[in-house]
């Protein structure tokens, strides 16, 4: 196949995944307000739960009784972490199982499409800004799959759905760049490291973003507001987001560092220096020093909670504007749109 | 305060949430709480508003709010063109806007990095992140050296707080505690029918370094790398530069750089291979750049080296980066009797991605009057009525589209008598007449490879003899990219350090039943930090526990069950 139909395909791959992210978008939205329904007709076993100061910590008890029963050990007492709300328990409705599976297809011919992309050009398919956000909107919904291994955070979908949709759209309609060669300034291992681990940080800290704007949603319920948004009810208690939030971020903070360690030596090597604030440079290192005062606003009295889930949203926001305005508009020598 | 920053803190002394780390700034969520309530203050002199200024430099929320400026500010270096990245783009901005400049210029928006507000933010936020570092520096050190403190009275109050009762008696399920907790990698402790044990001193270990490395930066580059210097040069084919500061066309040196410290060395540019793709669109687009370089260094001979725009060369301890390439038209001005006036290649910088070129020739010596010539060439040219336009990068072999060079005609004061440094890339047209060229009498010059043409006024005559290429290099000695490389890692690493590796305390607790009663234990720990896992690995630690329990006392097991079912 010749790289322009190579190229042909991936397009129709790109949309083929957006319409098929949307409709994991409507049967996240259904799921919601499935919730939500179930929030209103059983709202006296929601609230308490809700009204509750859960624990830091979302640990399951795994001391249970297998263990003690099986020991000559008398089970006195154990202080199980309690379960904050229903919704972790995980009975996933119809909507949201179908809305997952919808994401997964959609992921599949995702990834299909970046292969394709990838084989058209010969090398990694990121080097415009198109390929750019269709491989950083890949990595997100991929960093969104791959975390429900770990706690099931299923009720981000419309959220994630969201964003992926709409960066795709942007990219597929504003962006889009024919096949071409790779500019010589761009001819480097580093375009591999640099912009992959770059991605991967930005699929970190926007699941984070969403679990943040999930926490000051729930912050607001839980001090007797947003009656009109039942299904928030159906969601962990604030605290429990926050914390989930912050070891998310902190996941992508670290590739972030590594993102402008790369980025430095990668600069050294093609233009002389490793640090000289060009205006990528300048916007790296913002998102960087916001999520450090995340980090550090964590460990501070009083800036836990809101104060600090605001700071992780204005640094996921901070990476949006970078990875478009700035890369659009701003003079600078990261000028490797394709536009 | 000095006492209370010394003393070990007691956990559970006053609830799980007000312990922590007595030399953590006093908002930090696990510091020592000051005490609000005292509204009557003592009158400081000035020691003690120095003290007072000091700790609220240090504390964590001044830190949090001058890294949230930090970030604030470093926006309008983004958004205003920098001296430093772009002064040609400040330049324009002083042109386009020149009220909105004289504000800008005051607050130091062109140089932001380096403006006064700016250092004045990172400064107050090193400093504060000096006097936090120093002093947990010396509390870890001494951490490291103390055995885990005393088990609280009162383990239910802490996290994953548990307990059983056994009959193994005391004593061993202590033993056995105590190698559970070794193998675990713990710090351990003994107490009267308890162990204490600590782990994940490396948090702290990677959080220091992590911020210790950060001072390293800033000190690097801040200090070794004035050291350093850069250098700009146009370095036309067969033409050998030699590094000195004379050789440049523009030359920056570091605040400490010594001038005659310049590592010597030569370059010369033997061959220019550029590589272009046709697009479909009719476009060309860049492949590759390779400039084939003849470096030499004192006492040796001229070696070969090929420079690429990711691949930079190294002469001597210095970098040569690659920036930029063009073509430079050979030209030979004469004067009206022949004899040569002017001679040589002149670079003609690119305006676009098939190399339309400007460029600018002075001629103030020679002739009746100062001659500049300014104008195109294209490799592969259409005409059209203001120049030239190329339509490829590649110079064309088609007789009917033969490089050109367009030239108009300029007589008067070039202002190069005066001393002063002028733009050799441009023309400042002031005092100068055209005297040939588009909107004058006289049409401009129209040459090819080897034809020449009589300037006007019978001024003399000039020749296109041929084309060199040209490439521009970036040339720069700094010495502080290993050390930076050097703090990089270390930051990297300690930053893992210090997220993911959890630091905590755990408690166990063996208190012997009087009599015939069974022995009562108790499982608790404490996070130092984020923690989030604590409560399930306290679980984990009691239920491995007593498993061994069960392995060490199989007798007494078989006691115990029966008298549960009895």
């Amino acid at each position: 196949m010749t790289p322009a139909a190579l190229a042909a395909y991936s397009v129709v791959a790109v949309y083929s995944a957006m319409a098929v992210y949307v409709l994991a978008f409507i049967a996240f939205a259904l799921d919601l307000s499935k919730r939500s329904a179930i929030a209103q007709s059983s709202s006296s076993t929601f609230a308490p739960a809700a009204g509750a100061k859960a624990p830091a910590s979302l640990s399951r008890a795994t001391t249970g009784s297998a263990g003690a029963a099986k020991s000559a050990t008398v089970l006195e007492r154990i202080a199980p972490p309690a379960v904050p709300t229903a919704s972790l328990a995980g009975q996933a409705s119809r909507f949201q199982r179908t809305a997952y599976a919808l994401v997964i297809v959609g992921w599949v011919v995702h990834v299909a499409a970046l292969v394709l992309r990838g084989l058209a050009e010969g090398r990694v398919p990121w080097s415009d800004l198109y390929g750019f956000v269709v491989t950083g909107t890949g990595i997100m919904v991929g960093v969104f799959v791959v975390i429900q291994v770990w706690r099931d955070l299923k009720f981000l979908g419309a959220y994630i759905m969201a964003v992926v949709v709409l960066l795709l759209g942007l990219a597929s309609v504003n962006f889009y760049v024919p096949v071409e060669p790779l500019n010589p300034a761009l001819q480097s291992a580093w375009l591999v490291i640099h912009v992959f681990v770059a991605t991967l940080g930005t699929g970190f800290f926007a699941v984070g973003g969403g679990l943040s704007i999930a926490q000051l949603l729930q912050t607001r319920r839980e001090a007797g507001g947003l009656a009109r948004v039942p299904f928030l009810a159906t969601f962990p208690a604030s605290e429990v987001l926050e914390n989930i939030a912050y070891r998310v971020i902190v996941v992508g903070f670290a590739f972030w560092t590594f993102t402008l360690m790369a980025g430095a030596i990668w600069a050294e090597r093609a233009w002389g220096r490793y640090w000289g604030w060009d205006t990528k440079e300048v916007w790296t290192f913002i998102i960087w020093v916001v999520f450090a005062g995340y980090i550090h606003a964590r460990a501070t009295r009083g800036w836990r909670g809101s104060r600090s889930a605001w700071l992780a949203i204005i640094g996921f926001a901070a990476v949006m504007f970078n990875f478009t305005i700035v890369n659009l508009f701003f003079k600078g020598l990261h000028a490797y749109t394709g536009l | 305060m000095a006492s209370r920053t010394r003393s070990e803190p007691t956990p559970g002394d006053d609830g799980s949430s007000a312990v922590g780390d007595p030399l953590r700034p006093s908002d930090h969520v696990d510091g020592t709480p000051t005490d609000d309530a005292a509204v009557t203050q003592p009158r400081l002199n000035l020691l003690g508003y120095l003290r007072f200024f000091w700790r609220q430099l240090t504390s964590m929320r001044t830190a949090l709010i001058l890294l949230l400026l930090l970030a604030l500010g470093a926006v309008p270096g983004s958004l205003v063109p920098q001296r430093s990245s772009d002064p040609n783009g400040v330049v324009a901005y002083q042109v386009n806007n020149p009220d909105t400049f004289k504000i800008l210029d005051a607050l130091g928006l062109f140089s932001t990095f380096t403006s006064p507000w700016f250092s004045a933010i990172y400064l107050l936020l090193f400093v504060s992140l000096v006097g936090c570092i120093i002093p947990r520096l010396k509390h870890h050190l001494d951490a490291l050296r103390a055995k885990p403190p005393k088990t609280p009275a009162r383990l239910e109050r802490l996290v994953g707080f548990s307990s059983v009762t056994t009959t193994t008696d005391a004593a061993t399920a202590i033993a056995e505690a105590r190698s559970l907790l070794k193998r675990q990698g713990y710090r351990v402790a003994d107490y009267p029918d308890s162990v204490s044990a600590e782990r994940g001193y490396l948090r702290e270990t990677g959080n220091l370094i992590f911020h210790i490395a950060l001072v390293g930066i800033l000190l690097t580059v801040g200090v070794f790398g004035s050291f350093g210097y850069t250098g700009q040069r146009i370095l036309v084919q067969d033409e050998a530069f030699t590094n000195v500061i004379s050789d440049y066309d523009s030359y920056e040196p570091g605040r400490f750089a010594d001038e005659n410290s310049l590592q010597p060395f030569q370059l010369r540019l033997d061959t220019f291979e550029p590589k272009y793709a046709a697009q479909p669109n009719g476009t060309w687009a860049a492949e590759d750049f390779a400039a084939n370089l003849s470096t030499r260094v004192p006492g040796g001979s001229w070696s070969k080296q090929t420079l690429k725009v990711n691949a930079p060369v190294d002469v001597g301890g210095t970098q040569v980066y690659l920036l930029g390439n063009g073509f430079a038209p050979v030209v030979t001005v004469k004067d009206p009797k022949g004899t040569v006036v002017y001679s040589g290649p002149v670079a003609f910088l690119s305006q676009d991605n098939n190399l339309t070129s400007t460029g600018v020739i002075k001629v103030p010596d020679g002739l009746a009057k100062q001659v500049a010539f300014q104008g195109f060439f294209c490799p592969t040219p259409v005409t059209t009525t203001a120049g030239c336009q190329s339509i490829s990068p590649y110079l064309s072999t088609d007789s009917q589209a033969l490089p050109v060079l367009q030239l108009s005609v300029f007589t008067g004061d070039l202002g190069l008598d005066k001393g002063v440094a002028v733009n050799a890339y441009s023309l400042n047209e002031d005092k100068l007449t055209k005297i040939a060229g588009f909107r004058t009498a006289v049409p401009g010059l129209d040459l090819h490879v080897g034809e020449s043409a009589d300037l006007p006024d019978g001024l003399g005559s000039i020749e296109f003899t041929g084309i060199k290429r040209f490439v521009s290099v970036d040339i720069h000695h700094d010495p502080t990219p290993a050390y930076a490389l050097l703090f990089a890692v270390l930051i990297l690493g300690g930053l893992l350090l210090s997220l993911f590796v959890p630091r905590r305390r755990v408690w166990i607790k063996a208190t012997p039943g009087a009599g015939k009663k069974p022995t009562r234990i108790e499982y608790a720990g404490l996070a130092r930090g984020e923690d989030p896992t604590l409560a399930r690995a306290v679980a984990e630690l009691a239920q491995r526990h007593q498993q061994h329990l069960e392995g060490v006392s199989e007798p007494a097991r078989s006691i115990d069950r029966t008298a549960n079912v009895g």
